[in-house]
């Protein structure tokens, strides 16, 4: 779930970045008159395919540099460039390759056999071995060690074992007896993953709780990497400061305020290096100076364009053929209340109506400049097992069939309301689609403004928000399961509507066995089609990044995870 | 003198253990829970929420926590961040650059704006007062954030002068554009303040005096006058400095400068108490500072002002 806390970062901005933009609107051309050498460092290579040192724009890392504790797009598109996975994801469509690992095998979907290459290093001249997983994701899972992507590796057999007990105390706002994991007090049963076992020093075996289809896709995502021995002597506080992974490049200094270099690593012989030798990441508080410098060839990449250079498609005339978009696996939604919270929202075909009366294709013209694609869907398209259409004719806007609709299912007694974080960019499309509701259904609609996201949150995971609410969503790994199992399984943590649908998760454990990956995919298909009946959120639409570059570099790339492919990148000859 | 210092550094005691108690308390109070963004739109782990809690005092009560603050601060330890940096550390450094800041700022205040207010306050009336009081009138109601933009992107991005945003180890010649852009507010109540009090001051009766005991007139103004009419202006700039310390959110963020100002911000929205806490403890001590300062100077610009 990287990628909103970076939302958050750079949210509260936004309005300001919007009004300088109009003040400082005379630059038609403005990148012209500036000299194209200032950060320059000409590149040594005769050609300029290869070699040289750029800069990326970037911005403060949350976290330690471990793998299971990176959850953020700041500290993870550092990381991303140190480390090296089982697999890589393709950066034109996702699609997972072979990396460390020589074959990945089952024949049940739940006993894996992990071959490794031979000879792979860590930066620091060891070798890449089974017991580097192995040992890594038992660290990764440990209840003691609390890291924030433990729950990848739930999936594993005895991940359960490796949880603390728990232990009966009092909240200290409410007074409630709560239980909380105690590690002192009750130990976790087991300090190791039963399910993993290395067999020699290139092989090892997983076993998963149930079977999964899409063990391979999860496998590329960075908690996976293996950590080197080094990590274990002191659990893992220097390598937090400075990471050891076995991917094509290697850190060489990190300063919280000024930023990473990472510089090529010697000892990699994979398949995924990269061209050129030295990688900047300068940080940023705000994305519009980041884009000031891209303008004026001070930094080289800037992965995400501020609101005010889409505004009025700005970017293209400032940065003439620099610029590049894709969409990413990203997801908006709008998600009606738990019934916990809120019950007034249960009938189906009131939100099928509320849906049909939403303009997607005007708002995203008008208000999102064009930087999102209306969604028809759950499902991100850029994942395996997409299938268009799944929402049908309730993900398009028709007022008079959604009145039609609206009225058959009894109305609606009150004021709908829409919640927002007023720290992020939604005002102003969340008073769209309340508009949009109102005009069509003749029903009256607040867009509710809450002061910032983690309140937002707070309420909405406590089950005290009412009314709908906006979620938002970005894959962990591209599968087409991601976008469904984690937010509308029942009980599933992402689950916020609490949303519960018997044969929807029927469909996705049959998914999971399935044999094929053919076989899967119809399967999560068919489980999102159980989405378009019950209808537990409203699809808005999907991401998109825009990216720019300056005059020095060439070959940029946006993956489908909304990055910059920094290994194709090129500094210009 | 020294007793009076002394006196005033003791008070400063009471005052820091005071605010920074209203600021632990104020910033803890916020709403919001500082786990609940931390992971998207899941919930964290529970092993997590509970290392997290533990590791940062999270589950005692409020008055408890303060006790184990203060015991660190004593020991000169600010705490570490959620991040786990180490707060000094860090506010250390972007005190650094953001004094710089201010410096330029400050001096650009205090020698464009005192020039300007005595060029208008002995012409009162003429074009130069006019002209003075226009131009300040226009960059008062231009916010800094339309003035820092339009700087940067005339004489960073079109005319290539100054760099766009600062390196990461700013020398003072890179933090010129922006602190121009900070001071520029400032400067049009520095000199509006000057030229009032010495328009006003040339009335008076002791200036009557010295112009009939035979003084010229720069000796008139420049020692008799502006000296009693330099006492508003340096509280209003010893003031001003604490706020250049903590109030250039907008300007750093614009120039992307590594400063307290975006520090305490980003700290807020990331409810660092911590952070937050030691940053402003920091600030309450410089504006202890200024104050004296300030108080001190009163004595050397007038006499009659004694401390003693």
């Amino acid at each position: 779930m990287r990628g909103t806390t970076r939302t958050v970062a750079i949210a509260g901005v936004s309005a300001l970045a919007l009004l300088t933009a109009a003040c400082s609107g005379d630059s038609g051309n403005g990148t012209s008159s500036t000299s194209g050498n200032a950060s320059a460092s000409s590149s040594d290579s005769a050609t300029g395919a290869a070699g040289g040192e750029i800069s990326i724009s970037g911005c403060t890392p949350q976290n330690p540099f471990i793998p299971a504790m990176t959850n953020e797009t700041c500290g993870g598109d550092m990381l991303d460039e140190v480390l090296a996975r089982l697999v890589h994801y393709n950066s034109d469509d996702a699609k997972p390759e072979l990396d460390l690992a020589e074959s990945i095998e089952t024949t049940d979907n739940q006993n894996f056999t992990v071959k490794l290459k031979q000879g792979r290093k860590f930066s620091d001249g060891t070798e890449v071995k089974a017991a580097n997983f192995v040992k890594a994701w038992n660290w990764n899972r440990a209840g003691a060690n609390g890291t924030l992507n433990s729950y990848f590796f739930d999936v594993i057999d005895g991940a359960a074992d490796m949880d603390c007990g728990l232990v009966k105390v009092k909240d200290k706002d409410t007074g409630e007896d709560v239980e909380q994991p105690d590690c002192e007090k009750k130990p976790a049963a087991s300090e190791e993953l039963s399910g993993l076992k290395v067999v020699d020093d290139y092989t090892f075996t997983i076993k998963t709780t149930e079977k999964v289809s899409n063990l391979l896709v999860r496998l590329g995502y960075s908690a996976f990497a293996p950590l080197p021995d080094s990590f274990f002597a002191d659990n893992g506080k220097a390598y937090g400061a400075k990471p050891v992974g076995a991917g094509p490049y290697m850190m060489e200094s990190y300063d919280p305020a000024t930023g990473a270099v990472l510089v090529k690593n010697p000892d990699y012989t994979g398949d995924f290096a990269g061209k050129v030798d030295k990688i900047t990441f300068k940080i940023y508080q705000d994305t519009e100076a980041a884009y000031k410098d891209v303008m004026a060839n001070q930094t080289d990449l800037l992965a995400a364009l501020p609101a005010s250079a889409l505004q009025g498609e700005k970017y293209k005339s400032d940065l003439p053929d620099r610029t590049a978009e894709k969409a990413t696996g990203t997801i908006a939604t709008i998600t009606f209340p738990s019934p916990k919270a809120d019950k007034t929202y249960a009938n189906p075909d009131l939100r099928k109506a509320i849906s049909m009366a939403i303009d997607r294709d005007t708002i995203i013209k008008t208000i999102l400049a064009n930087t999102r694609q209306a969604a028809t869907g759950w499902v991100s398209p850029v994942v395996d097992g997409y299938k268009a259409d799944q929402c049908g004719e309730y993900c398009k806007y028709d007022p008079a069939k959604a009145k039609e609709l609206f009225t058959k299912a009894g109305g609606y007694n009150g004021t709908i309301s829409l919640g927002y974080n007023a720290d992020g960019d939604h005002k102003s499309w969340t008073e769209a689609a309340c508009n949009s509701i109102k005009d069509a259904l003749g029903v009256e609609c607040k867009a509710q403004p809450y002061p910032d996201f983690s309140t937002f949150r707070t309420l909405i995971t406590d089950r005290k928000m009412k009314g709908m609410f906006r979620t938002g969503w970005q894959m962990d790994y591209p599968s087409i399961e991601n976008f469904l199992a984690p937010i509308y399984g029942t009980g599933a943590g992402s689950n916020d509507g609490d949303y519960s649908s018997e044969k929807f998760d029927t469909l996705i454990k049959e998914a999971a066995a399935a044999a094929d990956p053919a076989m899967a995919n119809q399967k999560y298909q068919e489980a999102e089609a159980q989405l378009a009946i019950d209808f537990p959120s409203i699809p808005m639409w999907y991401g998109k990044a825009i990216a720019g570059w300056s005059e020095n570099v060439e070959n940029v790339k946006i993956t489908p995870f909304g990055t910059i492919d920094l290994a194709a990148v090129t500094k210009k000859a | 003198m020294t007793k009076y210092i002394v006196r005033r550094l003791l008070q400063m005691i009471p005052v820091i253990i005071g605010s920074t108690f209203l600021i632990f308390a104020m910033v803890f109070a916020l709403p919001g829970n500082p786990l609940a963004g931390k992971c998207g739109e899941r919930p964290c782990p529970p092993a997590f929420v509970e290392k997290f809690r533990a590791d940062h005092n999270l589950d005692d009560p409020l008055p408890i926590r303060y006790v184990k603050y203060l015991g660190d601060l004593a020991h000169g330890n600010f705490g570490t961040t959620f991040q786990g940096l180490n707060v000094l550390d860090e506010l250390q450094k972007r005190y650094l650059i953001t004094v710089k800041l201010a410096v330029i700022a400050l001096l650009f205040e205090a020698i464009i704006g005192v020039l300007a207010g005595v060029l208008a306050g002995i012409r009162k009336g003429k074009f130069i007062d006019n002209l003075v009081l226009v131009s300040t009138l226009v960059v008062i109601s231009i916010p800094t954030f339309v003035i820092g933009s339009l700087a940067q992107t005339i004489f960073g991005v079109k005319l290539g002068w100054f760099p766009v945003t600062t390196p990461s180890k700013p020398g003072w010649y890179d933090l010129l554009l922006p602190g121009l852009v900070l001071g520029s507010l400032s400067l049009a109540y520095a000199a509006r303040l000057t030229r009032t009090n010495l328009a006003e001051n040339l009335r008076a009766d002791y200036v009557r005096t010295a112009v009939a005991k035979g003084l010229s007139r720069p000796r008139v103004i420049g020692v008799h006058t502006l000296r009693n009419s330099l006492i508003p202006v340096v509280t209003f700039l010893g003031a001003d400095f604490g706020g250049l310390l903590g109030g250039a959110i907008i300007t750093e963020r614009i120039f992307n400068i590594r400063g307290v100002g975006g520090y305490i911000f980003q700290s807020i929205n990331s409810r660092d108490g911590t952070a937050v806490v030691g940053a402003v403890t920091m600030l309450v001590i410089v504006y202890l500072f200024m104050n004296l300062l300030v108080d001190i100077l009163y004595g050397v610009l007038d006499p009659r002002i004694s401390h003693d």
